[in-house]
């Protein structure tokens, strides 16, 4: 018997470490009954992809077993089956597509998720055009960036429609029988710049404001329909009712031409180019996907196909 | 889905795939009329039953911490482009009046309700014999602006006949609770300055928030 309660060999516990260390050891017994009763409850779930859920959102099978079944899943699904099933893989050589229509479509979304963004922030009126640019610069939380994405995106959809259509020239897909698509790209393109003309006048900056004044200018001296143009005043155009003044919605350049410009760009031009998109792509697939070289066979193919 | 040129290195690989099938991948898909493809006619693939399962070339091997590490950063960049986009809805400063303004010296009130600041502030002073307090002229019910009928000494909402006292404490009608009243505080040359986006409220059995400092002047 240790009469020394001190000393740490032979001491005993207290009653609180009794208590704590019995503490502990029903925690551990409960957290692992916890564990085992989760673990036996989860063998009794169904599959994920049994339940009735499941099945409602994706009408077929998702499981990779056969191409029929791969090509299944993506038909049968409104996102997916605006692609291909199958894609040709030559349409993958980027070294002879250069993926420049692509690319434009890419930055055409880009840039109408930014717009519509920019939206929020933006009263096409000529008191709070140019104030409202300013605000979502410095005061609103990533609007630097959002303005200048937009802007980046704007100038490069430019360039990469230049780039594929030299591209479309290199490759001969304007030929026989793909004429047709060729002039939807044509329009594609005007309309492109126009998106670019419409939006550059309406952070209702000197650049903007003299940019809308020259090109509304130069409209003036349309044929026919314009105030100064040939045969435009034996018409009867005046500057109060030519193609510069239904353009301007006036004979000066004000907040109505501000306005116009505002609605051409977000939803005029916008709606007009996405109807010949969807005809310009529909054209691509109807003719067996993007124009490539003609096809490499492997040897192996060859072999199999001699087989037979 | 492994792409087409990924299917093609797998067939070539294994020669004992199924010559349909590598005749239907390699050869160019129905539909382009100018190119001719220099290999004898395609022969049909074998007819399979019905609903069989076809047997396909094994897929490589995936490199599981490469498509951790893929997947984890298509999350986290997702994650933070939709963080972004909710802060973009907040910006940090706004173009309204301010909430605080000046309303003059508690010596320009007479006792009871004054009117002179309703157009333009939404606010009622009331002076009593201890204290100058501002009320937040909204209806407690469902937020119209109530009238002051001096004759009868109380207020009336238009909307659906809310009755409050001359302390805009309610007494008839649907409003819950009295009308709410604004922060109040004298300046340095001892005019009162109220805040309307501070208000001292008194939800019927809560506390009453109408005796905290800043909610009265006392005289």
């Amino acid at each position: 018997m240790d009469e020394n309660p001190d000393k740490k060999e032979t001491r005993q516990l207290t009653g609180d470490e009794k208590s704590s260390a019995g503490l502990l050891e029903k925690v551990k017994e409960g957290t692992s009954a916890l564990k085992t009763r989760a673990i036996e409850e989860a063998k009794g779930y169904k599959d994920v992809q049994e339940t009735q859920l499941w099945k409602s959102i994706f009408r077929v099978s998702h499981d990779r077993s056969d191409p029929r079944n791969r090509s299944l899943a993506i038909l049968s699904n409104v996102f997916l089956h605006l692609h291909p099933a199958k894609v040709n893989r030559d349409a993958v050589r980027y070294q002879y597509t250069w993926g420049m229509g692509g690319i434009t479509f890419y930055l055409f979304i880009v840039l109408t998720f930014t717009g519509v963004l920019l939206m929020f922030y933006y009263h096409p009126t000529k008191v709070d055009a140019f104030r409202d640019i300013l605000y979502l610069e410095h005061d609103v939380p990533f609007g630097k960036l959002l303005r200048n994405m937009h802007r980046w995106a704007a100038h490069l959809m430019v360039i990469t429609t230049w780039l594929h259509m030299f591209r479309v020239v290199l490759t001969g897909s304007y030929k026989r029988p793909r004429e047709f698509n060729w002039g939807v790209g044509v329009v594609l393109l005007v309309l492109t710049l126009l998106l670019s003309f419409t939006g550059y006048l309406l952070p209702d900056d000197q650049l903007g404001f003299w940019a809308v004044t020259v090109g509304t200018n130069m409209a003036r001296a349309t044929p026919m329909f314009g105030s100064e143009g040939p045969f435009g005043v034996q018409l009867g155009m005046t500057q109060y009712n030519d193609v510069r003044f239904g353009l301007l919605g006036g004979s000066i350049v004000d907040s109505n031409a501000l306005l116009r410009s505002y609605i051409w760009h977000c939803i005029g031009i916008p709606l007009v180019a996405s109807i010949f998109m969807a005809v310009h792509f529909w054209r691509i697939r109807k003719d067996g996907g993007i124009s490539g070289p003609a096809p490499v066979m492997l040897e192996s193919e060859m072999k199999g196909v001699k087989k037979k | 889905m492994d792409s087409p040129l990924d299917q093609e290195r797998a067939a070539s690989s294994a020669s004992t795939s199924q010559p349909g099938e590598t005749v239907a991948a390699g050869a160019p898909p129905a539909g382009t009329p100018s190119v001719k493809p220099p290999l004898p006619p395609a022969a049909k693939p074998v007819a399979k039953p019905a609903g069989a399962v076809v047997e396909s070339t094994p897929e490589p091997a995936v490199n599981k911490m490469r498509r951790r590490i893929v997947w984890s950063s298509v999350v986290i960049f997702l994650v933070t482009d939709f963080l972004m986009f909710l802060r973009f809805f907040l910006p940090r400063s706004i173009l309204e009046p301010s909430s605080k303004f000046s309303v003059g010296f508690p010596a320009d009130y007479a006792l009871g309700v004054d009117t002179k600041w309703q157009q333009q502030y939404r606010i009622w002073v009331d002076k009593t014999s201890d204290r100058i307090f501002v009320i937040y002229a909204r209806c407690t019910h469902l937020g119209c602006t109530p009238d002051w009928k001096a004759s009868e000494n109380k207020f009336k909402c238009p909307c659906h006949g809310s009755g409050y006292d001359s302390e805009a404490i309610n007494f008839e009608g649907p409003a819950p609770r009295p009308m709410d009243r604004a922060h109040v505080e004298l300046d340095a040359e001892g005019q009162i300055v109220v805040d309307i986006a501070k208000l001292y409220k008194w939800p019927k059995g809560e506390k009453n928030e109408f005796n905290d400092p800043g909610a009265y002047i006392p005289l």
